[in-house]
């Protein structure tokens, strides 16, 4: 897909500099060149979005780190202190906390994006992988950045999360005592997760990086999973690919805007604006909702190591993916019984998150346990069988000829 | 976008009626569960939706009741005089702040002798407490700590459950705090039967941790006279009281939704422009 | 859908050119709060004055007070300084100012300066030096009982805060 270079320096210091270091190569053939299929619909704005959303978190963030406070007697004051006092405090935390959730949405629509097409298809699947590696990472930081503001919610949060660590047989009590460098969740735990925090996103970057390395070593897939078969089937990224981007972007940012702006604390908990104490429980807690549905399956098991062992298999479960879909057709429109299945994990996993968020009683815990097995029948059983007895569709020729189709219809 | 909906009508269906089914099976439960819950009504707030902005007079009145009530008990820490003058504030002006500031005694030290002492307060100071510590104040109220205010407009809500928690992110309800606040305030009754408090104990319809309170009915009519003819009754007081916790709580929420009011119309402006531009562009492309 | 390509190329040109030039301004007014929040916070511009008591400055004292995180020295001269003073040639100095231009009428014998040397920000130490006035440890500038620079790299006076007479016995600084 990356071909041979087209960039031809224009002048005399473009030339010098490319013989020496080709960045501006680098750049023109990635984002300029970069041959792109024509037929991409909205949902593959969602890289881009989730680019932005990581530089707003970043930038945000760094801004945020040089007025917080990591010190469990001063860290809900500092808070406060920049939602008080800092000029544009109040602007830059919020940004903050809601660009978590924004990140998140983005996120979550790019994976359902990515399963709906089969994305995750040979030859994508290192991609793929570098992708659920980088949403781990996200989990990982988003739960110690929640951690820092040092509410109710932030202590109970990460008191039950690293105790999770404690289900593992034999280590798993020291494993939680070096966590948190003490017998509880206390100044310690706050400073290495505050390092942590700010050190994960750093990380995420550089996988990143990896993760666009591989997209345009294989090249995007398409609507019609179809691989890219000439250069009629793609527009140069640039103005193409930008200018859509662009605007996909912009209209995100009007979501985002209305959480910033007019529900701010929308996605938080009333808890946690009530400062840590380590002598009394919040009646009700819960993660944020990003964590809802994986939280569900580790309440559905009634046993601590195997609800544990649950949670995380959720998770590992996406890496084997590639492997798990027997069918040979990438994009969902042509496998009709598929596109059922998706349709239904979709709803199933949204129902795990809002059972996620109610109270633990018989009930939530028997249609968790329902839909747990559900989520876990549909990658390890649904999807190897169904790429045996599916018949699917009749693949279009080519990416131009499915488009010719469509708008001749017009 | 139309591809994928249209193509999947049969599995958005058999979604849809998975929730729907889901939904039913889980609302009878929960519904019930409600009755026996805190009982809130909505009250209407001047900083409510996007052009909300905070009601000076009430600010004032409320600030009122909140110093010669409930700061008798309740400790405001986060809170300073000088946020008193801050724009989107109470309205007071600069000298006002500074002579309410100069009403209290502020702990300072040590002077050149190297010892504490007590001075009048200055506008940076930050509005001082009534116990020393938390024993202290377990001490003189029965055991029972009464909580810091600074966040109370924001660290209290009734759970909305679905579907009310959508229409809330739709409609911007974010007053769930001085709604509860109000509720509370007005919230003291005689215990129903089958309901006995213990003794120090107090019945509240609102209390969202229990059903028994162990603040003693703090308000009451004509208890504080307002400077500006408003009359005093218990309502007026806990409305206005409540009003003042939201802006102690977020004193920069005018300055958010005026500037969130620009920033989305800029916003989508600028959408505007760059979809007709990526039309104009697209347009030879068939795609 | 092709038909659509006719448009002249000055509308084009003009949504586009439109277009750039609104992401200019959304993109000069988002840096704006991450430029402005490392300004002082509003806790910190509260704390902008300080009061002090003078009553117990001897003659021939100085004390040092803190404002806005800095020292402020404040030296009561003693009349034979005073006279010292006088003598100078102002118009040979490097920043030309009279004794008088610095200090409060009738409180002549008060001065109030930013102990912080103009030359690269360091502390000068009292009653040292050739003019019994302030040497800067660091380079060697030498000032005399009313701050102002007479030798060493330092270019100009040390500066004199806004300050007022509460009383005869208390300033406030800033």
């Amino acid at each position: 897909m990356s071909g041979p270079s087209t960039y031809v320096p224009s002048n005399g210091f473009t030339r010098w500099l490319d013989a020496r270091l080709p960045i501006v190569r680098l750049g023109y053939d990635s984002f300029v060149a970069y041959p792109t299929p024509r037929n991409l619909n909205y949902w593959w704005t969602f890289g881009a979005i989730l680019s932005m959303m990581l530089v707003v978190q970043l930038v945000t963030g760094i801004v945020l780190a040089m007025h917080y406070t990591p010190h469990v007697t001063l860290a809900f004051a500092s808070v406060e202190h920049i939602m008080r006092d800092v000029n544009w405090g109040w602007l830059l935390r919020y940004m903050h906390a809601n660009g978590a959730s924004m990140f998140f949405v983005a996120v979550y629509v790019h994976i359902f994006r990515g399963m709906y097409y089969g994305s995750y298809k040979a030859p994508r699947e290192i991609l793929w992988i570098l992708g659920v590696l980088i949403f781990l990472l996200m989990m990982a930081t988003a739960f110690m950045g929640y951690v820092l503001p040092w509410g109710q919610m932030s202590f109970w949060g990460a008191t039950v999360i690293t105790n999770l660590f404690s289900a593992i047989p034999l280590v798993g009590e020291p494993i939680v005592t070096w966590l948190w460098g003490g017998f509880s969740v206390d100044n310690p735990t706050l400073n290495r997760f505050f390092s942590l925090h700010y050190l994960l996103p750093f990380v995420i970057c550089g996988i990143v990086i990896l993760h666009v390395w591989a997209l345009h070593v294989v090249g995007q897939n398409n609507p019609t999973g179809v691989e890219v078969k000439s250069e009629q089937d793609t527009v140069a990224f640039t103005p193409y690919a930008t200018l859509k981007d662009a605007f996909a972007s912009v209209a995100y940012l009007v979501l985002f805007g209305w959480f910033l702006f007019w529900v701010p604390n929308f996605m938080g908990h009333p808890d946690n604006y009530i400062e840590a104490n380590a002598m009394v429980t919040p009646a009700h807690i819960v993660p944020e909702w990003y964590f809802l549905p994986f939280y569900a399956i580790l309440r559905a098991i009634p046993d601590k190591l195997g609800g544990v062992i649950a949670m995380f298999g959720a998770i590992a479960v996406l890496f084997v993916l590639p492997w798990l879909d027997t069918s040979k057709v990438r994009s969902a429109t042509y496998r009709p019984m598929y596109r059922t299945f998706f349709w239904v994990l979709v709803v199933v996993a949204i129902v795990l998150g809002w059972l996620g968020s109610q109270a633990v009683s018989d009930e939530t815990v028997r249609w968790s346990q329902v839909l747990t097995a559900y989520y876990f029948f549909h990658f390890l059983v649904i999807l190897p069988v169904l790429g045996l007895i599916e018949k699917p569709k009749p693949l279009p020729e080519s990416i131009t000829a499915a488009v010719l189709a469509k708008t001749s219809v017009h | 976008m139309t591809m994928i909906l249209s193509g999947s009508k049969l599995g958005f269906a058999a979604a849809a009626a998975a929730v729907l089914g889901l939904g039913l099976a889980l609302a009878a439960p929960a519904s019930a569960e409600e009755a026996h819950g805190p009982v809130i009504e909505k009250q209407s707030w001047s900083f409510a939706g996007p052009f909300g902005r905070f009601d000076k007079g009430q600010l004032q009145r409320g600030y009122k009741v909140y110093k010669e009530v409930c700061s008798s008990c309740h400790s405001m820490k986060l809170a300073a005089f000088r946020t008193l003058a801050d724009e989107g504030g109470p309205g007071f002006t600069a000298d006002q702040a500074k002579a309410l500031a100069a009403t209290v005694k502020v702990p300072d030290g040590p002077n050149d002798a190297g010892d504490m002492f007590e001075r009048p307060g200055r506008p940076s100071d930050r509005f001082p407490s009534p116990f020393p510590n938390e024993q202290a104040a377990r001490s003189a109220m029965n055991g029972a700590l009464p909580p810091d205010l600074s966040l109370m407009g924001k660290a209290r809500a009734v759970h909305r459950g679905f579907p009310w928690f959508v229409f809330d992110a739709f409609l911007q309800y974010q007053e769930n705090g001085p709604d509860y606040v109000y509720n509370l305030l007005t919230g003291y009754e005689d215990a129903p039967h089958g309901i006995t408090c213990a003794d120090g104990l107090q019945y509240n319809k609102a209390f969202l941790a229990s059903t028994c309170i162990a603040m003693p009915p703090p308000l009451s009519d004509g208890q504080v006279t307002y400077d500006d003819g408003t009359p005093g009754t218990l309502q007026t007081y806990a409305r206005d009281v409540s009003a003042f916790l939201m802006w102690a709580a977020e004193p920069k929420l005018e300055q958010r939704k005026q500037t969130g009011l620009k920033v989305m119309l800029f916003l989508v402006v600028f959408a505007g422009l760059l979809y007709f531009s990526k039309r104009k562009l697209w347009s030879t492309v068939p795609h | 859908m092709t038909t659509m390509d006719t448009t002249e190329p000055s509308r084009r040109d003009f949504l586009y050119i439109a277009t750039g030039a609104v992401a200019a301004v959304g993109v000069g007014a988002a840096v704006w709060p991450f430029v402005d929040q490392m300004n002082p916070d509003a806790s910190a511009l509260a704390l902008a004055s300080t009061e002090v008591d003078i009553s117990a400055v001897a003659p021939g004292q100085i004390i040092t007070v803190k404002w806005r995180g800095k020292p402020v020295f404040v030296r009561n001269r003693t009349d034979k300084e005073m006279a010292e003073l006088a003598k100078t040639d102002v118009k040979a100095l490097r920043d030309p100012q009279t004794d008088a231009d610095r200090v409060k009428k009738g409180h002549e014998n008060l001065l109030v300066v930013v102990g912080v040397c103009t030359h690269l920000g360091c502390v000068p130490l009292g009653h040292a030096g050739e003019y019994d006035g302030w040497f800067c440890p660091c380079h060697g500038s030498v000032y005399d009982a009313s701050g102002r620079i007479h030798a060493g790299p330092a270019p100009l006076n040390l500066p004199v805060p806004p300050y007022e007479f509460l009383s005869d016995k208390v300033v406030k600084i800033g």
